[in-house]
This record gives C-alpha cells, structure tokens and sequence, in this order.
C-alpha cells in the first residue's frame, strides 16, 4: 500500500513535468514548423535556435499585469480559465504511454491510472472543457467575447457527435472501453491496427476523428472562436497573464489529448509496426543517428554562424540518444514509448501542418460541414462497421 | 466505509444544494452552472453505485451535451430583462402554502410507510463480485429484457425531434 | 451472449405500432416528393398506414399473448382499445383534408405526428409494464401537444400547445414519480408483478403504496382530464385545431383510459378498497364540474370540453365499480363516445370556416335547412351524447350505470342520472339552433360537404346507432376482454 501511493506520486510528479515542458516546447515547435512552411526562420534569438523561447514567454505570462477588468461577472470570469486548464488536464490521467515496466522490483504501468471506462472518461471531460471557453466569453461581459463563447459551444456540441460517432466505430472491433486493452488487441503489427484492420478498416473513422478533433481543439481551420480578424481575440479578449495562459496551455493540452486518443484508438498506441524480429527495434537507432548526421554535416556547413558550434553539439546528443536505444535494459520501456511518442508526434506535426496551410471556415460552412457531411458519414461508418464485425463475429 | 458515507453525503449535498440554487439564482446562465453541479453530484452518485458507465454517459450527455446547449441558448436570447423583473408572481403564498401542506402529507405518508421500501435489501447484488463490468452488465440488460422500451425511446425521440422543428421552423407552408 | 433478442411472435404482436412508425417516418421522407403533386396524398397514405395497423392489430389478436418479455400484452382488452384508437385516427383524418386545405396548412407532419400519436396509444394500451405505459404515454403525448398547436399563427393554437405542454409535462412527471415508488416498494415495475406483491405476504404498507397509487393517479387524471385535473381541457379543446380538438377527446383519451383500468384494476387491485373513494370522488366531481361548465358556454369547442370532462367522469363511475361489468361498461362507453365525440366535431369543423371564425353556438341557427344532412347527423350526435334510447351513448351510460349499482355505489349512480338530465339542457339547445332559427351569416356561407366529411359524419353517426341498435355484439367482445384482464 506504501509503495503504491509512492510510486503514484512519482508517475504524477514525472507526468506533470514532462507535460508541462511539452505544453512549453509544443508551442515552440509549432512556431518553427509554421516559419519553416513561409520559408522563415521562426524564434531565433533567446537561447541557439530559439530553444529558451517557452522559458522567455513563460517568464512574460507570470509577470504580466494580471487585470481582471471591472466590468465583468467575476466568479465566472475567474472560474472559466481554472475549468478550461483543469478539464484539459485531467485526461491525461487515464492515458497510458506504454505498457507495464519494472523499476526498482516494483512492477507499474506507464499510466497515472487505469479505468475500465477509460474512453468514456476521456470523453466525458473533454466535452466539459467547452465550459471553459463558453463562460469566458460570456462573463467577459465583451460582445465580441460573447461571439467567441457562443460559436465556440455551438461548434463544441457539433463535432462532438462525428467525434463520439468515430470514437465508437473502433471500439466495436477492439470490444473493450478500456484505453490499455485498447492498445492489447491492436499489438502485433501495423495490419492489426484498427485504422486497417479487418473486418472493416476504420480508415473513414481515422480521418472523421481528426477533423472532428480539429473542432473540437478549435484549431485551424476551425478556430472561430477566437477569429482574431472578426473578433479581436475572441473568447480570452479580456484576459492577460496567467488566465491567458490557462486557456493557451488548455488548447494545446487539448491538442495533445486528441492526438493520444487518435494513437491508442487507431494507431496500435506504442505497438511497433512490425515485429522486433523484422528489426523493428533498430528503427529509432537509425532515425537519431540519421539526425546525428544531418546535424554535423549541417554543422560544417553553417548558414549562420552560431550554427558552427550549436549543430555539432546537435549531432552529438542525437548520437547519445541513438546509443541509448540500444541499452537492453532500457529497451522494454524506451521503445514502447518512442512508439508512442512518435505516433502522437506524427499527429501533432499534422495540427501544425494544417494550420500553416489551410484557411479558416466561414461560420455556415463550419456548420454545414459537420451537420450536413461528417455527421452522416460517420454514421454510415458506424453502422457499416457494425454489420461487419456482427457478420463476422 | 466512513469515506464512502463522507462521499455520499457530499455529492448529496451536490445535487440538493445545486437544485436549491438552480431555482432560487435570478440570472439564468448561474442557475445552468448550479444545475450542472447538480448533474454532476448525480454522476458522483453513480459512480458511488459502481455504476460507471452511468456516471460517464451522466457527464457525457448530461453536462457536455445537454447544457452546453442550455447554456448556448441563454447565451444567445438575452435574458437580463428577465432577470431583473419580479420572477415571483402574486399567487407565491398560496403556492408556498399548497406545497408545504403536499409535501408535509407526502412526507408523513413516507413516515407512516417506510417499512413498506425494501430497496435496501435489494441493493444486495451490487455488492457482489461480478465478473462482467458495469458496462457490460447494462447492456446485456438493455439489449435484452429492455430491448423494446430502448428502441421505442427512439421514437419518442423522433416525434420531439419533428415536434420542435414543426414549431420552431418559419413557416407552415 | 444472451440470444433473446426479439422473436417472430414478438413481431407479430407488435405490428400495428410498426407500420405506424415506419409509415410516419416514410411520409416524412416522402414530403418534397409528394407535396407537389398532391396535398391530398399524405391524407390518402396516413389512411393507408392506418388501415394497415388495423388489419395488424387484428392480425396480432389472432396470434394474441405477451411480447418481449411481457412488456407488451395483445389480450381481447390491448386489441378492443387498439382498433378504437386506431379507428379514432382515420376518423381524424378524413375531415382534415378540408380543413387542412382551408387554413393553407398542409404538411406531411401534421399527418406524421398523427400516426406517431396512435402508435404511442397503441403501445400504451398492450403496455404490460409501467416503463413502456411511461413511454406510450410520452409518445402520445408529445405528438398531441404540437398537434394543438399546429396551426403557429393562431394565438388561441398557441396558448392552447402551450397549456398542455406545461402541464401535460407536469402531469407525467407525477406519474412517473409514482412509478418510482412503485419500483422502489416492489422492486418491479410489471403490472402482474406489482399485483403479485401487493397481494402476497408481506406486502409493502399500504399508505407507501398509496401515495405512489394517488401520483400515478394524479398523472393519469389529467390526461383523461378527470376533475380536478381538469382546467387544461377547455383551453386546449378551443384553441387546437378542431379535428385534433376531436381526436383528443377521443384517442389518447381512450388510450389513458386503458392504461388507467389496466394499472387500476390489475396492479392495483389488491389495495382497490383504498382507492376507491379517490375514484368516486373525482368521478362525481367530473360530472358536476362538466356538466354546469358547459351549460355556460356560448362556444361550441368549449362546449363540448366541458361535455368530455362531464363523460370522463361518466367512465370514472364505472371505473369505481372495481367489477368486470364495470371494466366492460367502461370499455362500450369509450368506444360509442369516441363514435359520438368526433362526428360532432367533424360538423363543428365543417361549420367553422377559414381560420375557425364560426364557433359560438348561435352560428349553428338553420343549420337544418341548409345542409339537412350535417345537421341530422348532428343531431344523432347529440341525442347519442345525452344518452337517448337506440343510441350508443344510452348504452354507454345504461351499463354504466348498472355496473355500479352492481358494486353498490347507490348514491354515485343517483348523482350520476341527475348529472345526464342537467346535460340534456345544453345539447338540446343546439337542437333548438339547428332546427328551430333562421339561417345566420355562419349558415350561409357554409360550403357544401366534401366527400371525406360526408364520410366523417356518416361512419360515427353509423357506429353511434349500431351501437345504440346492436350493443351486444360490442359489449360480448368487451365483457370477454375484461375477463382476461388479470
């Protein structure tokens, strides 16, 4: 019993950690990745390559002026960044990054906990972060944050049904609710996965998700809510400073959420695609020992010249990370989770993608789209899904 | 058994607290806030019951779906003329007395007949070590002994569906 | 897996509701193909599917006994009440067509909700389980209070939808509280079942019971529109359009009917001494409270409101006789009113023009000498709903009224007969109109009988007088079902 509330406030304090820094890195990867799409260099200055940028913004946030205007409702006011950060929060504890590990003779999972419901948990508070955004907008007492909070729910509760549909289809072929049995029935190899396994592939369910995600993070093209040429900031026009900063890191721990649930529902979760006998465990070795590479020849060939000495140094850590991955010891539990992570990286590189080169929704085609297209498709989805696996089952 | 009994009087308290307040709050997107507390201390109480699929269906539909268009729509109609108006009309006293004299009747005939409630024994299997999970349990149920009230809740559904479109819709023809 | 899913028989006993439900949906999808062409092929379909459900609902009698678990019951009771619902409909529908054409509203949904409303009473009177009563009752329900309020620009339709949603809904909402506690004292909600722990050792105490028996009846009261649940009716009645005005004074009125004997005089039965003076008393009230009211009315609609609450007090009666006799009594009494009710509102409708202008009782004045055959047909309604000799609501109130002398309610019957002679005075007063008074401006701009209202008034006037002439026939097939009640 002892060791069991140690080791849960280990995994929390290791999970808070690594997801706050991600929460910090995510954004600066996404400002590199857009710069790179409109062929600039993106944040360059605090830190070789930007790298301190997250730790420069965070230090700006907190010492921001912190004004909570005077014309406001002021408990929902207060209340609306604490449910957005909160709800987005809380899914992560029922995800799982990989599977079961030793450390120290004590036996755990890569998980802050289990539920058998564990999909439905997901789904639960992420359909409870809308509040977040609907009562920000309304306690503003701001009509452009008012329009911000009213698109925002009425966009939530839209994409919601497509998303709750597409969740459903794979769940039928996996037949659990549970997120780490989820990934049990889909291991193996990437045929396995539901995103391509039989009796139907749930390759239609895959991309109804993801653009249901895309609503339901508002992100691009999906982002009305916070239209910043129609509604200056949309719902969080009124806030600063930490409040802002709740609703920002909400947004993209939401984004992170989404693209978890994408890995375990349709991607196999931290299955490799291939069996370790056909050499799937030297696959991360190569990737980071190609990057070694890229990086120290970059680095004899600066485009800057800070470059000379960052890229080799570059080069050197991936070499190390390469090395690590083929310690014995490290492998059950590094590879799982380069799976995982990779997967999850994949998706999140696709949020950024899309919103460096698609335009945003008018409001009616936003509306028509899910009522009139997805929503339809993903309940032929469903069914056509059930009549298989009823069929071959 | 001491946790559960603090638990269960606190999501109680949830739901009885938040309803006094959904009814009492003269501005409309409170009383939504203090109903979803009350919906909430009932997904609370289900989970209680180790009945969590309820509890997450409860949130699912009930707090994600359901008021998030309650919310919507006293967002979009506005409302502070209402809530600045007397919401009580000039019959309260004799409302206030009709209720007290029913509820004190009802609450006397639950006095006299509360021998007559087994629900307690009947509580007995949830207690029992079952190998299928709630979900499971529930649907097994459904699909089977309620099979035709679930899928005639369907049509139910449909005739509020064309019902409100049929009023809310411009015009007839 | 747990193979009992739904069998063929269970199909079978439900297949009214079936082709009622898909045929409503069908009308629907059909709308922006149909409504160009004809605005009388929704009329002709929803006939069509009513038919259908008749020849159904027959079918599932022969092949009779419990569906799905016992949640359903097609018995002799489940199917009489079945094709009177049923038969209620089609006699909706066929003065709709007019005056649908006349207000310019012509919808598939109009004739969509219809079917989904008799599918809902369908299932509410096989119901065998309060869970699916609940639901039949909702469907029902639902149905008829957008119904009443089909007509949007008119502002009596609105207050009129309005009225009976707000206490529709909360009315149910006592019924379903009192089914709550029917589950928690007898952890059951089967009505056989109930019966059964009510009547076996150690019985829940009855003041629990009761209090849930008082809700349910509370619910059930209003949707009969027993006093003193009453005061929705006349509003509702006047506001609706008038062929809906008729159909609810006849189909979910038959159908809460049913569900109120089923519950009553099964699940109930063993504590049927304690309800009894409920019963008795809102049955009297009813009838006082009907019958005076409508003598007061210069509104035709409102009128026979108050006469719909009088003639539920008049079913109540028979209910408090807890007997057979009384449950068949009950049963023939529906059915000739159903006839009697929706033929009078079907001249009502006739009369009442382009968005009902004509509905006070002096525009019915030489109602006689300009269209004889409306007005005698009228007249048989009325005569039928005093309860004149070879009518069927002399019948209706005759067996009634011997029920309950049968069980001893001496002074319920003496008050009842008194109650009749007080009706007789406003009926015959539009008698006097019809006959006796020069035509009014109503009169004369009266248009003539279009086929399907000449049928709407001769199929009633035909089944009021069969079942003034031939009562046995009806009242054998009546007395059988009640047996098998329990």
């Amino acid at each position: 019993m002892g060791s069991f509330f140690v080791i849960t406030v280990i995994k929390a304090a290791i999970v808070f950690a690594v997801l706050m820094t991600t929460l910090a890195y995510l954004q600066w990867v996404e400002r590199k990745v857009i710069a790179h799409i409109q062929v600039r260099p993106g944040p360059y200055r605090v830190g070789p390559h930007g790298l301190l940028q997250p730790l420069a913004d965070v230090i700006k946030l907190i010492t921001k002026e912190d004004l909570v205007p005077s014309y406001v409702n002021k408990p929902l006011y207060l209340l609306a960044p604490f449910l957005a950060i909160t709800m987005a929060l809380l899914s992560i504890s029922v995800i799982p990054f990989g599977p079961t590990i030793d450390v120290a003779g004590h036996r755990t999972w890569m998980q802050l906990t289990d539920l058998n419901i564990g999909v439905l948990f997901v789904l639960a508070v992420s359909s409870m972060g809308v509040y977040g955004i609907a009562l920000g907008g309304w306690a503003s007492n701001n009509k452009y944050a008012l329009l911000g909070g009213l698109r925002s729910s009425a966009q939530m509760i839209s994409y919601e049904l497509p998303l709750s549909l597409a969740i459903a289809a794979p769940l039928l072929l996996s037949n659990t609710l549970s997120l780490r049995h989820l990934v049990g029935t889909q291991a193996g190899a990437i045929w396995h996965w539901n995103v391509f396994r039989g009796p139907f592939p749930q390759i239609f369910s895959f991309i109804i998700f993801l653009i249901a995600a895309f609503a339901e993070t508002n992100r691009v093209p999906f982002d009305l809510p916070e239209a910043e040429n129609e509604l200056v900031a949309g719902f969080h026009t009124e806030y600063s400073s930490m409040k802002f900063a709740s609703f920002f890191m909400a947004e993209y721990a939401n984004m992170i959420t989404v693209s978890c649930m994408a890995t375990l529902l349709f991607l196999g979760g931290w299955s490799a695609p291939w069996p370790a006998e056909y050499g799937s465990n030297w696959v991360p070795t190569a990737i980071f020992a190609l990057a070694g590479v890229l990086a120290l020849y970059h680095g004899l060939h600066p485009a800057r010249r800070r470059d000379r000495l960052t890229l080799p140094v570059f080069g050197i850590v991936f070499f190390g990370i390469a090395a690590i991955f083929q310690l014995a010891i490290l492998q059950s539990w590094l590879l799982p989770l380069f799976w995982f992570c990779a997967k999850t990286g994949a998706i999140l590189f696709a949020f950024m993608w899309v919103r460096g080169t698609l335009p945003r929704f008018r409001y009616d085609q936003l509306m028509g789209f899910t009522w009139k297209f997805l929503f339809p498709v993903a309940v032929l989805n469903l069914l056509v899904t059930a009549f298989l696996v009823a069929l071959v089952g | 058994m001491l946790i559960d009994t603090v638990l269960f009087y606190i999501f109680a308290a949830l739901v009885l607290g938040g309803g006094i307040l959904t009814i009492t709050r003269r501005n409309a997107v409170h009383s939504a806030m203090w109903l979803i507390v009350s919906l909430l201390g009932v997904a609370g109480l289900y989970l209680q019951q180790q009945a969590e699929f309820l509890f997450a269906v409860q949130i699912v539909l009930y707090v994600g779906g359901i008021m998030v268009l309650f919310l919507f729509v006293i967002m979009l109609v506005n409302l502070d003329q209402a809530a600045r108006e007397r919401q009580f009309n000039r019959h309260w006293f004799v409302a206030l007395v009709a209720v007290a004299a029913v509820g004190a009747e009802i609450g006397y005939f639950i006095y006299r007949g509360r021998t007559g409630f087994h629900i307690a024994e009947l509580g007995a299997p949830i207690a029992a070590p079952h190998a299928l999970g709630n979900t499971e349990m529930l649907a097994d149920t459904l699909f089977s002994e309620y099979l035709l009230p679930f899928e005639i809740a369907s049509l139910l559904l449909l005739v509020a569906v064309v019902g409100a479109v049929v009023m809310a819709k411009k015009r007839i023809q | 897996m747990p193979g009992n899913f739904a069998t063929a028989s269970d199909v079978i006993r439900f297949l009214p509701e079936i082709i009622l439900a898909v045929m409503g949906t069908l009308l629907m999808i059909l709308d922006p193909l149909l409504h160009r062409r004809s605005s009388n092929a929704f009329g002709h379909l929803s006939i069509l599917a009513l038919a259908g459900a008749l020849g159904g609902a027959i079918y599932a009698y022969l092949n009779g006994g419990p569906a799905f678990g016992g949640m359903l019951m097609v018995d002799g009771f489940a199917t009489f009440f079945g094709v009177l619902v049923i038969v209620a409909g089609i006699l909706t529908i066929l003065p709709s067509y007019r005056f649908l054409a006349r207000q310019g509203a012509e919808t598939s949904e109009y004739h969509a909700l219809l079917l989904f409303s008799v599918a809902g009473q369908c299932l509410m009177v096989a119901a065998n389980d309060l869970i699916m009563v609940f639901i039949g009752l909702e469907i029902s329900s639902i149905s008829s209070y957008i119904l009443a309020g089909y007509l949007r620009e008119d502002k009596r339709a609105n207050e009129a939808s309005l009225k009976y949603f707000l206490l529709g809904s909360f009315a149910t909402a006592f019924f379903l509280y009192g089914v709550a506690l029917i589950y928690g004292s007898t952890g059951t909600i089967n009505l056989a079942g109930v019966n059964v722990v009510l009547s076996g050792p150690g019985a829940p105490s009855l003041v629990f019971v009761g209090v849930a028996a008082a809700l349910m009846f509370v619910g059930l009261g209003f949707k009969v529109s027993a006093a003193p649940f009453q005061v929705w009716t006349p509003d509702v009645y006047q506001g609706a359009p008038t062929p809906i005005s008729a159909f609810l004074s006849a189909g979910p009125k038959a159908a809460a009917f049913a569900v109120f004997l089923r519950i009553f005089t099964t699940a109930f039965a063993p504590i049927g001494h304690g309800w009894e003076p409920l019963v008795w008393a809102s049955a009297l009230l009813s009838m006082t409270i009907g019958n005076f009211a409508a003598l007061q009315q210069s509104n035709i609609k409102r009128m026979l409101a108050y006469s719909s609450i009088a003639h539920a007090g008049y079913v109540l009666v028979a209910l408090t006789a807890r007997s057979e006799v009384g449950t068949a009594a009950a049963m023939f009494y529906l059915a000739a009113y159903a006839f009697m009710n929706i033929g009078a509102f079907a001249v009502v409708s006739h009369l009442s023009g382009k968005g009902e202008r004509y509905q006070n009782i002096e525009d019915f004045s030489g109602l006689a000498q300009k269209q004889p055959l409306a007005a005698a047909m009228f007249s048989i309604f009325l005569l039928s709903l005093i309860g004149v000799p070879l009518t069927g609501g002399f019948f209706g109130k005759f067996y009634i009224f011997k029920a309950a002398l049968e069980s001893h309610l001496v002074w319920l019957t003496v008050l009842g007969l008194l109650n009749s002679a007080v009706a007789a005075y406003y009926y015959l007063r539009i008698l006097v109109m019809m006959y006796m008074r020069e035509p009014a401006e109503a009169t004369e701009a009266v248009e003539p009988l279009s086929p399907g209202l000449r049928l709407a008034l001769i199929v009633p006037a035909i089944g009021t007088l069969f079942l003034g002439i031939f009562p046995n026939w009806v009242l054998d097939f009546a007395g059988k079902s009640s047996v098998l009640l329990k």
